[in-house]
């Protein structure tokens, strides 16, 4: 690590003025990129920490939508009850990225920057329609989760570009999400599979939207359209589920690697998004009830 | 906890929980780990290693490193001396000193991934860094073979030209990975498998895995302008230290003195030397202390591990279970270079029965991995996996209860081993019977549940040991061990003595002394140091007893068979003389006049080690649509002897219960097609955390304690690593309704077994 | 290489130490500070035993820079204990022999305090999850489970009787 520089800017202003530097790299809470570092994988010249940028590390509630900073931590969104009794999914993929240690810095705008497919937040986000805010050299534009990663370590983010948080839209009534990753041992591993998915019932119960999306299947987590499709107009019955099961073991092409192979993968992402789909419509029931 | 068996009444020390003396320091992070220690004019040393599985070296070029500001040394190969070589006695097994030499650094060639080949020392971590890219390093790469059972086929590269198959007649002409086959056995095996009226077999598999200390190898080496030099790091043995960095650097033994730092964690793996010889080769280029740390990369590359191995078992029995002939092939992965434990896999498979007919062949085979390092047990948990795997079979094939069959067949005293040895002192039975006995065993399960049950044996070790006790002048004691203390045994030193010496266990201290401060005694390693270190501790105590009562003596003017020595007070026993008793404390005041400093100072080879026995009962249960395992219970019972602290008793064998569920579960070394290491961290080399594990509830058994010791151990570290991988596995089996036979029984392969999905 | 000075408070104590821009908080208390108390197990956030707690919340000391640390509250084993008296997870983790080695020691400690600080009466379940990122690999977690169980009935005592 040597010759590292390391700022900390206070302004957004400053920081994409800073990354616009040859060989500067952002730093939320740094659990990945410190890691990278020291194993020798990037060598950055400088590190931009993102976290004395007012606001960017916080939650707050706007109308029913939530703007959540980029480096926010895990344990900030565990810790926020809103947050958690509207987006539980969400909260729950957060907090399973690493040990208490990691909760404590590890943040949503790393791990979706990082873009490792196996990133536990993302599909959960992806599943509730999240859009990232970014901002960079050419002003601010605002796209959905699933619009950034392009492949392992790789982000459509241009040069200079800073993810300032996401947003999260006002949840419809009656719905719910949830999020499930399958790792060998109970915590501290890199998700095998990942599947978070987002349902909206009618009054009746009946599924009138979802989003289903599934992470380390790909180069990057999925948006499993026709899996969302298989849900709606059903009760979530058994015929429902065959299908995005389906529909999901079609969508996946995992890599046979060290955590898992390319066959095991599939099957368990078709068995995570059907667990993560009855959770999601229990909440969502749930969540009819308290309306 | 215990299995009822009081210690006797006399015991005011020995069987109580008091805290270790060196326990505040290790709460409060004062204690000194090998990588804690700094000296003034330190340099930081770095390893540049081989990228390559298998490649011959054709240069090293060094000198634009050397040229870098602030680069201090650079040493490769060539810099070390081991001569002639031969072997150290390095406790469970002989280190052959020219592989341990070039596995240091690499002299010729590099056999695996990560084989270190150049050091260098720099004013800074980020020197160092940048000169070890600033070596140039030409390799001609060679084939690889990573597979133990690849390694052994015709065709497979072979690592050593000069490696010819010992136990084999006669000597066979072309060079081969196979280092050695060893072959032991009696009896009839065939006539008895041609009568049997039961044959189970298979053919089992187990995983590479590490022994997974959280302490990084670290040293610091300081040369001397005189030729004596120090080295502060933490091992298993700082006199094994001496001996090996002495032999490859050709040096006399008295010119080093090794100081040992506080362990954290070895398990076998710092039986031998990794970094030490390159620190002080470093620092006598230089003559500048430098300092070596492994990363945790480099621990997984090119420290550790134990082998993996592939094994046929067959067993002949009766209809009512008795084992009548046995029949296994083993064949364990050396890592680089010679020397796999796979002659104790062959010693200790049947230990734990009495089975009349024998054929045990064990074959030591090389290939393109680090070398393999003692680990827990070394080679016994494999074997054990394949026998009680294969007696878990027979249970079922006979519907017999797994423990009475396993009592059935037990060793008893007087038995022989398949390697010569008399079974003594066992309590194998007893200890099955405290399970069969314990709710645990008796508990119900629920649906979609399933219970294993395992048994395991270790032999257990003494030998070479020394131990001096001080009194102090204000009548409390020191006591100086000459082994590292890995686990507590500073408590069991301390009570040991106190214990003899009839004080408080409060005015008893232990301290780890460095090679110059103490003789010279064998690695913390074996099973071995509360016995054979615990032993000539307890005869310093006696012969500082003894020195005492000769002194009361001299002061009462009596005959010294008339002083009793008792709590820690001398009492004259003469009714003609009017004596006041006189303490520890009233004696230890008046030393000068009676002697002088009363101190003495045991070296002893000890003798009358008694093997230890453990049966584990694991229950769990597995999600059917991901084939993950949940431990849900775990009891691990073992013929202990007598437990001298029984708070670190049990905590051997929660910590080998838990190394063992890892080990059949998820730990594994996983190599790409290059030969290549894939998971060389702990993120994906998975331990058990926490919250993987249940509480871990333990039956120490005393039935039968060691009459060789004089508080009756038995060592106790390695056995409770031996029956774990077979009771998971057994217990997966049962759910997953056909004999698991490949190690880790990781999700994949337990779904897949099930046809889910 | 350029450095820059930090300050921070250290285990209460104002303390002021120079920084690579790329080095750990982990290196700048060890090597810096002299607290070797931290241990380097790993170096990439995996095994804990570099557990400090940083303005109230535990953290890896090898996945923060050392920059970051300017105008942080820090905490580290060496503070744990009060002015030579021991801390009631330092109690019980003696009483309960929850350590051999001794290496991941100071890291669980820091964990467990955290969790205490902010949970004072855990189940065994949460005290299992919230250490999960504390490897040991000589105990089996046994006995540091009842260590920290009973630290937490010590220190609700403690609170009653105050």
């Amino acid at each position: 690590m040597s010759g590292v520089e390391y700022l900390s800017p206070g302004s957004v202003a400053e920081a994409v003025r800073a990354l616009q530097v040859d060989g500067a790299r952002v730093m939320a809470g740094g659990t990945d990129l410190l890691v990278q570092m020291r194993i020798g994988r990037t060598k950055p010249k400088l590190v931009v920490d993102l976290k004395r940028i007012p606001g960017i590390a916080g939650i707050r509630e706007e109308d029913g939508a939530f703007i959540i900073g980029a480096a926010a931590s895990g344990a900030a969104l565990g810790e926020h009850e809103a947050l958690r009794k509207a987006w539980p999914g969400i909260v729950e993929a957060a907090n399973l990225i690493g040990s208490t240690q990691i909760q404590g810095r590890a943040s949503l705008g790393g791990n979706l920057c990082n873009a490792s497919p196996a990133a536990d937040s993302v599909p959960a986000l992806i599943a509730a329609g999240a859009t990232c805010v970014i901002v960079g050299p050419n002003g601010e534009r605002e796209v959905p989760v699933e619009a950034i990663q392009v492949g392992p370590g790789k982000t459509t983010l241009a040069n200079g570009e800073v993810l300032l948080a996401f947003r999260l839209p006002k949840r419809a009534a009656h719905t719910g999400d949830a999020y499930l990753r399958l790792i060998p041992r109970t915590e501290m591993d890199i998700a095998v599979v990942g599947a978070g998915v987002c349902v909206t019932l009618d009054a009746s119960g009946k599924c009138i939207a979802a989003r289903v999306s599934v992470g380390a299947v790909a180069p990057t987590a999925l948006l499993v359209e026709a899996a969302g499709a298989a849900l709606v107009g059903s009760s979530l019955d058994d015929a429902a589920l065959t299908n995005l099961e389906a529909a999901v073991a079609a969508a996946a092409r995992p890599i046979s690697d060290k955590r898992g192979t390319a066959e095991y993968r599939t099957k368990v992402a078709a068995v995570l998004a059907r667990r993560a789909a009855l959770i999601a419509r229990d909440r969502a029931q749930k969540d009819g009830a308290k309306a | 906890m215990s299995d009822g068996n009081q210690p006797p009444a006399s015991l005011k020390v020995v069987g109580t929980r008091p805290i270790r003396p060196d326990g505040v320091d290790k709460v409060t992070g004062r204690a000194q780990f090998g990588a804690d220690f700094h000296l003034p004019g330190m340099l930081t040393g770095r390893i540049k290693r081989s990228p390559h599985a298998h490649a011959r070296i054709v240069k090293i070029d060094i000198s634009a490193a050397e040229k870098r500001p602030g680069v201090k040394a650079v040493v490769t190969g060539a810099d070390l001396d081991v001569g002639a070589g031969g072997d150290i006695e390095a406790g469970e097994h002989a280190a052959a000193m020219k592989d341990v030499a070039a596995n240091c650094l690499a002299s010729g060639k590099v056999f695996y991934q990560g084989h270190a080949v150049a050091a260098v020392a720099a004013t800074s971590p980020e020197i160092a860094a940048e000169a070890l890219d600033l070596i140039e390093v030409t390799y001609e790469v060679l084939p690889h073979v990573v597979d133990v059972d690849e390694a052994m086929a015709p065709g497979a590269p072979v690592l050593h030209d000069d490696m010819f198959t010992k136990g084999v007649t006669p000597k066979p002409t072309k060079a081969s990975n196979v280092a050695q086959k060893h072959v032991m056995g009696r009896g009839d095996v065939a006539g008895a498998f041609a009568a049997a009226e039961v044959v189970v077999e298979g053919r089992y598999t187990t995983a590479a895995v590490h022994q997974g200390y959280i302490e990084p190898h670290a040293c610091v080496a300081a040369w001397g302008a005189d030729g004596q030099s120090t080295i502060w790091c933490s091992s298993q043995g700082q006199f094994l230290v001496r001996a090996m960095t002495a032999r490859i650097l050709n040096l006399p033994l008295s010119d080093i003195k090794v100081i040992p730092a506080e362990i954290g964690g070895g398990f076998g793996g710092k039986t031998t030397v990794y970094l030490e010889p390159v620190a002080l080769a470093l620092s006598r280029k230089c003559g500048r202390p430098v300092k070596l740390v492994m990363s945790r990369e480099e621990v997984f590359l090119a420290s550790g591990p134990t082998s993996g191995s592939s094994m046929d078992i067959r067993l002949a029995a009766t209809k009512d279970g008795k084992i009548t002939a046995a029949e296994m092939t083993l064949r364990y992965q050396a890592g680089a270079f010679a020397g796999s434990p796979v002659n104790l896999g062959c010693m200790t498979a049947f230990a734990c029965y009495d089975v009349e007919n024998l054929a045990l062949v064990g074959y030591d085979v090389v290939s393109n991995r680090p070398k393999v390092a003692a680990y827990r047990a070394p080679g016994a948990p494999m074997a054990a996996f394949a026998v009680e795997s294969a007696i878990d079979d027979l249970a079922r094939k006979l519907k017999m209860d797994p423990i009475d069959l396993r009592i059935l067949n037990a060793v008893k005293d007087g038995a022989k081993t398949v390697y010569g040895a008399t079974v003594r002192y066992s309590a194998f039975i007893e200890t099955l019977e405290a399970v069969k006995a314990h709710p645990h065993y008796k508990a119900k399960l629920g649906p979609g549940q399933a219970r294993g049950v395992a048994a395991g044996f270790w032999f257990n070790i003494g030998g070479e040991s020394s131990a001096a006790v001080h009194v102090d002048e204000d009548g409390g004691a020191t006591v100086v061990s000459s082994n590292p203390d890995i686990g507590g045994s500073r408590a069991s030193m301390a009570m040991m003595a106190a214990e003899t010496l009839g004080l408080p266990i409060e005015r008893v201290r232990c301290t780890v002394a460095d090679t110059t401060s103490i003789g010279f005694s064998g690695s913390t390693g074996g099973s071995r140091v509360t016995f054979a270190t615990g032993m000539a501790v307890v005869e310093a105590a006696q012969k500082v007893v003894a020195d005492l009562r000769r002194r009361a003596a001299q002061t009462w003017e009596c005959d010294i068979a008339h002083v009793e020595w008792k709590d820690g007070v001398a009492t004259c026993l003469d009714p003609s003389k009017d004596a006041k008793p006189l303490s520890l404390k009233a004696l230890a005041g008046k030393s000068a006049k009676t002697g002088g400093p009363i101190a003495a100072e045991v070296s002893l080879n000890a003798q009358g080690a008694a093997a230890g026995y453990g049966v584990h009962v694991c229950d769990l249960e597995i999600d059917p649509e991901t084939g993950r395992t949940t431990i849900l219970r775990y009891t691990a019972a073992q013929d202990v002897g007598r437990a001298i602290h029984p708070a670190y008793v049990e905590g051997q064998l929660q910590g080998g219960a838990a190394q063992g569920v890892g080990w059949a579960l998820n730990e594994e070394y996983v190599y790409n097609s290059n030969g290549l290491l894939d998971n060389a961290s702990f993120l994906d080399y998975r331990m058990p955390v926490a919250s993987d594990l249940p509480m871990i509830d333990t039956i120490l058994v005393e039935a039968k304690p060691n009459p060789r010791h004089p508080y009756g151990a038995k060592g106790v570290g390695e056995v409770p690593i031996v029956p774990p991988l077979a009771a998971v596995a057994n217990a997966i089996s049962a759910i997953v309704g056909q004999r698991m036979t490949s190690l880790p029984l990781s999700p994949a392969k337990v779904l897949a077994a099930m046809g889910g999905g | 290489m350029s450095r820059t000075v930090v300050n921070a408070v250290v285990n209460g104590e104002p303390v002021e130490f120079l920084a690579g821009g790329g080095q750990s908080l982990l290196d700048a208390l060890r090597d810096e500070l002299r607290l070797t108390g931290s241990k380097e197990g790993c170096g990439t956030g995996d095994c804990g035993a570099c557990s400090v707690i940083v303005d109230g919340r535990l953290v890896c000391a090898c996945l923060m820079l050392a920059p970051e640390a300017e105008g942080k509250r820090i905490e580290t084993i060496e503070g744990l204990a009060d002015n030579g008296h021991l801390h009631p997870l330092q109690h019980q983790f003696l009483e309960h022999a929850a350590l051999q080695c001794g290496f991941c020691t100071p890291g669980l400690l820091m964990a467990s305090k955290a969790l205490l600080d902010r949970n004072p009466d855990p189940t065994e379940t949460e005290v299992r999850y919230w250490l999960a990122g504390n490897i040991c690999r000589c105990t089996g977690y046994d006995k540091v489970v009842r260590a920290v169980m009973d630290a937490a009935a010590d220190l609700r005592q403690e609170g009653k009787s105050k």
